[in-house]
């Protein structure tokens, strides 16, 4: 294992390069959205609206007050959890969407779970209870794309996103029959979780817990990939598979792995939905938290502390979706643009990596 | 659902599922042979879920606006033109961006569906309410009495002219000069390269052509069946069409029969609806996808690459 042409291409990892490269890394993505945010500002004045009152209605919506900042912080909490289920597979090589679908399973899990416990345990207990069901309901469902993708050669994109929608027609058929709570009318609901076992939030805010829970998991997610030899080995097998199996990995229980954690996170995203804001499993689950992630994911180059910071600016943008609406006469679907260019900048700015000539070291010739 | 319905008991099943294949199959027919011609040329096209909901919405919104213009025969014909170019727009962006250094076509196309959907949310919004003039329709039922087999049996001369492009393009692949330079890029850019093509300009050429009959496909579903303009209309054709694609191998004649089964495998929940079976409307409505999967599970093999697929599919340049 101590060959080095074993190592894949180190990408984003800040310290293990040299220091114009690292900034490499970080100006690029950066420069990808002000490149975005101009062309947004064009669109905008194309749509009749002035793009630097929509800047300013959008910094003040997302990081203008405290309260801006909790509505972003809140949505931002699974954000950074969506996000891991394709930034994981992607240390693999293996391109991840259904983040939605992991969501809606382990809102579901976990729903069924706190249902039939209830108030029987300590509500913590519940909640340990409830966080292990969603994990475990959204990484089988990942786990289920890997185990397509390795076993029969399944392209995991195809596969991962077909799930979504079957993930969601299950949700609307539990919904609508077996979890069916009739005595509530507004919508097609389960019956609602006991109040005991409702996530707290954060003393002196409305931030509900789950942002502590986002928090973490995408930091040991990041030492899990970047510090230990399970990380090591699922980026070798990324980079290479045929040298990773000639090395002796095993790339199949790698891959199994990987996705399950992956799934996992977004399953208690699904949890920490369910628990903390719908408080019982309805379609309101379905709110594009999962293609978001996607988004994050890649705009943080899937680097497990790179989403922490995506997710907070994305959760900022989604929650100036209201705003726009209202004082600039804008549809919602403004925030789903907005997303689209941005996605679309980012991956223009992976093309120049290693051709902006003052990154580069000066005597590194291949 | 209606009386003459429960008169037909549960013959009304076979029928519904029948009248899925006619109606529900034109957009997977579309969808699907854009992205054959795209996955021909060597790169896929994720991004055509975006591209049908994007032509969706500019087959139904310049169909109502120019309706008072050119009458409500040619207003549909305008909005299916439009379609098409709003497709080839976006599929230039993908072409040119996806061949770009280090960007990869998968991530391209999951951009290019939120940016895709993005716009036709965006500038539709304001077509949901109002109700557009729609194509045309041969009534081939109309000998019957049954009211469901006249419904049945209305066909969209766009389902035809997609039925007549299959052979076509079948026969472009086998025996023009163009329908072998794409095949040469597809399967060996470098070979083609060394021939004198430029495996940049037939790619762009494939992406967008097969981008205009993606977003054709979109008309078939706000200006055929079923004919209206809603922000959930696709739910996820396009995609299943990429998969449909390995499915039929790469040959666009057995995308014609791919496509009427995914239509008809549609047309399950609303066809046991139909005749009062409820219980299990959203689980036959997942039935498409689930098919979709089942086929790909069975088709694919981890070993080796599939018969058919073309030598560059996937791969870095």
């Amino acid at each position: 294992m101590n060959d080095s042409s074993l190592q894949p291409p180190l990408k984003p990892f800040l310290g293990l390069m040299p220091w114009r490269q690292s900034l490499e890394a970080a100006f690029l993505p950066i420069g990808a959205l002000v490149v975005a945010l101009i062309l947004f500002g064009v669109f905008c004045s194309f749509a009749g609206a002035n793009p630097f009152g929509v800047y300013g209605s959008i910094y003040k919506a997302a990081f203008g007050s405290w309260s801006a900042w909790q509505n972003t912080l809140i949505r931002a909490a699974p954000l950074m959890l969506t996000a891991l289920c394709t930034a994981l597979p992607a240390r693999l090589g293996l391109v991840i969407i259904g983040n939605e679908g992991a969501l809606v399973m382990g809102g579901l899990g976990a729903t069924a779970v706190g249902l039939s416990l209830g108030g029987s345990l300590s509500p913590l207990a519940v909640q340990v209870a409830m966080a292990i069901a969603g994990m475990t309901a959204g990484g089988l469902w990942i786990m289920l794309a890997g185990a397509l993708r390795h076993y029969r050669g399944v392209n995991e994109t195809i596969s991962s996103l077909l799930l979504n929608y079957i993930a969601i027609a299950l949700l609307n058929h539990l919904v609508e029959g077996p979890m069916r709570d009739v005595t509530f009318t507004t919508k097609p609901s389960s019956a609602e979780l006991n109040p005991a076992i409702w996530l707290g939030t954060l003393p002196g805010s409305r931030i509900h817990f789950g942002l502590l829970y986002g928090l973490v998991v995408c930091v040991v997610a990041y030492f899990l990939i970047a510090r230990t030899t399970f990380g090591f080995a699922a980026r070798t097998a990324g980079g290479n598979v045929r040298a990773a199996k000639i090395a002796g990995l095993p790339v199949g229980k790698l891959t199994l792995a990987v996705c399950f954690l992956g799934g996992s996170a977004a399953g208690l995203a699904g949890m920490v939905e369910v628990a903390a804001v719908q408080k019982r499993v309805n379609e309101s689950l379905v709110s594009n938290y999962g293609y978001a992630g996607i988004l994050v994911a890649f705009v943080s180059r899937h680097n497990p502390l790179a989403t922490i910071l995506v997710a907070v600016l994305l959760g900022g943008i989604l929650a100036s979706g209201g705003i726009l609406q209202r004082s600039h006469n804008l549809p919602d679907a403004t925030v789903l643009v907005f997303q689209g260019i941005v996605f679309l900048c980012v991956l223009f700015s992976d093309s120049l990596y290693g051709r902006l000539p003052w990154f580069q070291e000066a005597v590194s010739h291949d | 659902m209606t009386e003459p319905t429960e008169s037909l008991g549960l013959l009304g099943i076979p029928l519904g599922i029948l009248a899925g294949m006619l109606r529900g199959s034109a957009p997977f027919l579309f969808v699907s042979l854009g992205e054959c011609i795209t996955e021909k040329s060597g790169k896929i096209n994720l991004g055509l879920e975006g591209t049908l909901l994007l032509g969706a919405m500019s087959a139904y919104a310049v169909s109502y606006l120019s309706a008072p213009l050119v009458g409500d025969f040619f207003a549909p014909w305008l909005g299916v033109l439009a379609a098409g170019f709003s497709g080839l727009a976006l599929g230039a962006l993908h072409g040119w961006l996806s061949q770009q250094r280090r960007v990869n076509d998968v991530a391209t196309g999951i951009a290019m569906i939120i940016f895709g959907s993005g716009l036709a949310f965006f500038f539709g919004k304001p077509f949901i309410q109002p109700q557009a003039p729609q194509l045309f329709t041969l009534d081939w039922g109309a000998w019957s009495s049954s009211p469901q087999l006249q419904s049945a049996l209305r066909v969209s001369p766009l389902f035809l002219l997609g039925i007549a492009i299959a052979p076509l393009l079948h026969w472009f692949f086998r025996a023009t000069r163009w329908g072998l330079y794409v095949r040469a890029v597809g399967d060996s850019p470098q070979a083609a390269l060394a021939m004198g093509i430029s495996p940049f300009k037939v790619r762009m050429f494939s992406i967008m052509a097969g981008s205009f009959l993606a977003g054709i496909g979109g008309a078939c579903l706000s200006l055929y069946y079923p004919g209206v303009w809603t922000e959930r209309i696709s739910s996820g054709q396009g995609l299943m069409a990429v998969a449909l694609v390995i499915f039929a191998r790469w040959n666009p004649i057995q995308c014609l029969w791919a496509s009427m089964l995914f239509g008809g495998a549609q047309a399950i929940g609303p066809a046991f609806q139909s005749v009062g079976i409820n219980s299990y409307y959203y689980l036959f409505n997942a039935a498409p996808y689930i098919l979709t999967l089942l086929i790909m599970i069975a088709t694919c093999s981890p070993q080796q690459t599939l018969a058919g697929s073309p030598g560059a599919l996937g791969k870095e340049d």
